[in-house]
């Protein structure tokens, strides 16, 4: 509870970023990495983490505590000395030392995961300004070995001037973390983490260029990025020339290993086609070779809305903080305007089961009464949230993304209604390509997304991989052995949408073993293995039939061979025999 | 057209109806199974009791269907031809027959044996013939053949042959016999013959040595059965003391098999009677022993349960008891523990002194 996500957001020296409308996926994206990084640096470095963010309640008390504890160590210090030795530490720095939190463990993940950052913000940016994206990704040798340098380039609505330094070198840049929305950010760090990664392993800064309209010039930024102060550091800063009517190139140079195969750039960028049919993706490899994931589908998502968080999904240091910041007076309006789903007689029942007065002051109930308001809350019944805040891919998608991408002879997908976990909506979708080009021994592929994005990593931690090993495949006509994937030519692939994807692990490669989540997996699972067990089962008595018809055929002629040897018969007599007899034969189902 | 010639085409003609109007042809062959045989002694051989196994043409069918009916029209044409063909003669033929080929001589021997059994004939009728030989005779016995090329009249002397003996034919109707002997023995093994024969017992016995070779073939049995008749000699079999040696042997020897029911009418010896070596005789003359194998334990409670001619002679039922409560077998060969050539001297005469005693 100490390092709840929210309560240890350091809302305090975080600029706010709110009329980048155009840009707001960038700036989610940036909410989302914050989180991760605040919660670390709560657990690892209290005692910095309270100059950082001296709101934190929580935080308050632990420089007392730590002073305690020093003592038992031989050389005593007096807190004088010790506050000597504190001073802070900036979020670039923390990340310095600990890249591997970032998805940066080694030169090869590094190389994925600054493709994906760029990619996924490419991506956010034009849905979000309702341009269909068209994203060109570069890989290119660097002058030395293992250095490569990446270009990724969008059609996106391109980003303001002055708000590219920030964007691209500083972390933690963003505003919009209380709202609740389904959206590709994600991922636990923005491209700045990238460009960081590229500064620290090459010493080149990030390049960046945009431009936001036909009419207007293009901007060039070369940046790196302060790692004390974390501010950018502008090297260059220019006007030029792009001939494109708008959109963003970011170019990135960094230490890396280029590979093929599982978890590679190849197989995100495929796995991202599919789920995204909308998207027409460029690759150019460091071999030369390009690869092109055509659009299948002209029909941008649905805009998501914002919904405001449910109380069953709030934990205590969250609702401590919502009832110091809110501007509501009383209590009840604080609960009815804050919350989804909090009519005002709920929140008189809230205030009720807390025995706390429906007039009192947020800000007050938030030092003395949060506890039983918290008790109260998930005590209470309250309506399910609100679910048409989600964006599903679509059953039609799904399939038209399987087929652009997987040859297979049968496809079938599932939306399930929405659902919720813990307060928060959630949709699942799943969807199945069978037989055809895929290879026929061994296990089913498993393809996981969250918000539209490709989960490559720790399949076997994730919640979606447990539905498919739970699902009994056997009954829909495949071989499975106990406790393994199914095996034969089927690729599966499963969509969690939601506005909170529980992750597993800052990582964010697993989704959490809720057991809602689990539940509605296999639901779709199930419907998806109806479908394709009519799919095989019919197939499989086509095939038989086939056999049997094949298997007549061969013997029926010398039935009529014998017989007319026998019987002195003419080849016309013969003719006959056969064609009689296949009709008996062929009409028996025996 | 030879009557048999004409059975084939009708059977073809009636398979060629049912097609015509429409339902599915069916060729029903007499059940060839133990199942399906009862004994009278009277008779003297298993007859069929006319269960039938009724082979209809469908999708599981019809590769033996379209087997059996080509077949068939094999032998009509060797039949019309008065030809021959041995069964892995025939199994070569069929090579041609493209799909409906055999793969493996049994599956057509099969085959030859249901179109044997369907027209109640034998195989050679048929005009197929087996690879095996027939058996082997040394004795008092004349057996008049006819040259192949000059058609003379050939006497053949069984007992101018030596140390060897005359090889019976596959095909023996044609044969004549002349003898003055007083009984036929039918030996098992080969080796018990050539002792027999080293020392001319057939001269010091007065009868024909007869060696069957294990289970005696169709020949062998037949040739047997026409001295037995013609010549009214009595018929003594020697084989060991266990299952195989008394229901395998013996039993197919004076009653026929299940397998061949339909032919046993020509191919058995009614007459015969069991010599030994029997249960008691283990006993009597102090044979060395091998316990009895799990088959052979297996096969003599199957003669008990199943076997019409075991079920209808209560002295074979007791003997069979007998040996499973032994629970040991022993060998024909097996009196050479006394002495090499004890059972000539002493043996043979022994039992021979009293036929009566003879197990049925």
């Amino acid at each position: 509870m100490s390092v709840s996500r929210h309560a240890a957001m350091p809302s305090g020296p975080i600029p706010t970023y709110d009329e980048g409308a155009e840009f707001m996926g960038k700036a989610r994206n940036k909410l989302v990495k914050s989180k991760t990084k605040a919660a670390k640096k709560v657990k690892k470095k209290r005692s910095v983490t309270k100059k950082v963010e001296p709101k934190l309640v929580k935080a308050t008390k632990k420089p007392a505590e730590e002073t305690s504890a020093k003592k038992n160590v031989p050389h005593h210090s007096t807190a004088e000395e010790m506050a000597s030795r504190q001073r802070e530490i900036s979020v670039a720095e923390f990340f310095t030392k600990n890249r591997h939190l970032l998805g940066f463990d080694n030169p090869r993940k590094a190389l994925l995961t600054t493709i994906k950052e760029g990619v996924d913000n490419s991506l956010d940016a034009c849905e979000e300004a309702g341009i269909l994206p068209e994203v060109k990704v570069v890989i290119a040798p660097g002058k030395e070995e293992d250095r490569f340098i990446v270009t990724i380039e969008d059609n996106g609505p391109g980003i303001l001037k002055k708000q590219i330094p920030k964007i691209f070198a500083k972390l933690l840049y963003g505003s919009k973390f209380h709202r609740l929305k389904m959206s590709r950010g994600q991922q636990g760090i923005g491209i700045s983490a990238a460009g960081m990664y590229g500064q620290l392993t090459t010493g080149k800064p990030i390049s960046i260029i945009s431009k936001t309209s036909r009419n207007k010039p293009a901007h060039h930024y070369d940046l790196e990025i302060d790692t004390k102060r974390n501010e950018p550091r502008i090297i260059v800063d220019e006007t030029v020339d792009w001939p494109i009517e708008r959109g963003t190139k970011v170019e990135i140079e960094l230490e890396a290993k280029f590979q093929k195969g599982r978890q590679s750039v190849e197989e995100y960028l495929e796995q991202t086609a599919i789920a995204n049919p909308h998207v027409l993706l460029r690759f150019l490899t460091p071999d030369g070779e390009t690869k092109t994931y055509a659009r299948a589908s002209k029909e941008l998502p649905v805009e998501t809305k914002e919904i405001k968080p449910h109380p069953f999904g709030v934990e205590l240091g969250v609702l401590i903080k919502m009832l110091h910041d809110t501007k509501a007076r009383t209590l009840q309006s604080f609960l009815h305007s804050e919350f989804s789903r909090v009519s005002s007689s709920v929140a008189r029942a809230i205030c009720e089961k807390a025995k706390v007065s429906e007039r009192s002051r947020p800000t007050r109930i938030a030092r003395q009464e949060a506890d039983n308001l918290f008790k109260a809350i998930n005590q209470t019944k309250i309506m399910n949230p609100r679910t048409d805040c989600l964006s599903p891919i679509g059953e039609e998608l799904i399939q038209a993304g399987l087929k652009k991408q997987i040859e297979a002879d049968f496809y079938t997908s599932v939306t399930r209604p929405p659902s919720v976990y813990r307060g928060n909506p959630f949709q699942i979708e799943a969807g199945l390509a069978y037989g055809g080009s895929l290879p026929a021994e061994g296990l089913a592929r498993v393809l996981r997304y969250a918000n539209r994005v490709p989960l490559l990593y720790q399949q076997s931690a994730c919640a979606m991989t447990r539905s498919v090993l739970n699902t009994a495949w056997r009954n829909y006509a495949l071989s499975q052995s106990a406790g393994a994937l199914p095996s034969g030519p089927l690729v599966i692939i499963i969509h969690m949408a939601s506005v909170w994807v529980p992750f597993t692990s800052e990582s964010k490669e697993a989704v959490a073993h809720y057991p809602e989540i689990i539940k509605e997996v296999r639901l779709a699972l199930q419907e998806c293995g109806r479908r394709l067990a009519v799919f095989i089962r019919r197939r499989r008595k086509a095939a038989e039939s086939q056999r049997k018809k094949d298997y007549i055929q061969q013997y029926i002629p010398h039935i009529a061979i014998a017989l007319r040897e026998m019987l002195e018969l003419s080849e016309r007599q013969e003719t006959t025999i056969v064609k009689q007899l296949t009709d008996l034969l062929e009409r028996s189902h025996s | 057209m030879s009557k048999l010639a004409a059975q084939i085409k009708d059977t073809a003609a009636s398979v060629r109806t049912k097609i015509q109007r429409r339902s599915k042809p069916t060729l029903a062959f007499p059940l060839r199974s133990l199942s399906n045989v009862n004994y009278h002694p009277k008779q003297g051989f298993f007859q069929l009791k006319g269960k039938k196994k009724v082979r209809t043409l469908t999708v599981g069918t019809v590769k033996t269907f379209a087997q059996t009916l080509r077949m068939m029209s094999q032998a009509k044409t060797l039949v019309e031809d008065d030809e021959i063909m041995t069964k892995r003669e025939a199994y070569y033929v069929s090579k041609n027959w493209q799909d409906a080929r055999f793969d493996e001589q049994p599956e057509s021997d099969t085959v030859i044996d249901d179109i044997e059994a369907l027209f109640q004939v034998n195989r050679e009728q048929l005009g197929f013939i087996p690879e095996e030989k027939g058996g082997e005779v040394a004795g008092k016995l004349v057996v008049i053949d006819r040259d192949s090329e000059t058609g003379k009249e050939l006497h053949i002397d069984c007992t101018k042959f030596g140390s060897g003996a005359y090889s019976i034919p596959i095909s023996i109707e044609h044969l004549k016999f002349e003898t003055k002997a007083k009984f036929v023995l039918a030996i098992e093994t080969a080796g018990m013959f050539q002792r027999l024969v080293k020392h001319n017992y057939w001269r010091k016995a007065n009868c024909i040595l007869i060696s069957m070779g294990g289970v005696p073939t169709r020949a062998c049995r037949r040739f047997i059965r026409r001295l037995a008749d013609e010549l009214k000699l009595p018929v003594y079999a020697f084989v060991d003391c266990d299952p195989y040696g008394m229901f395998n042997i013996y039993r197919t020897l004076k009653v026929g098999s299940g397998n061949a029911a339909h032919i046993n009418r020509y191919f058995c010896v009614p007459k015969a009677s069991f010599l030994g070596v029997t249960p008691q005789d283990i006993i009597d003359y102090k044979l060395p022993t091998h316990p009895l194998k799990e088959v052979d334990i297996k096969r003599a409670r199957d003669a008990l349960k199943n076997d019409p001619f075991v079920q209808h002679y209560k002295p074979w039922q007791d003997s069979i008891r007998q040996l499973l409560e032994m629970g040991v077998r022993a060998e024909q060969q097996a009196f050479a523990v006394h002495d090499l050539n004890y059972v000539i001297e002493h043996y043979l005469p022994e039992k021979l002194a009293a036929t009566k005693k003879f197990l049925p």
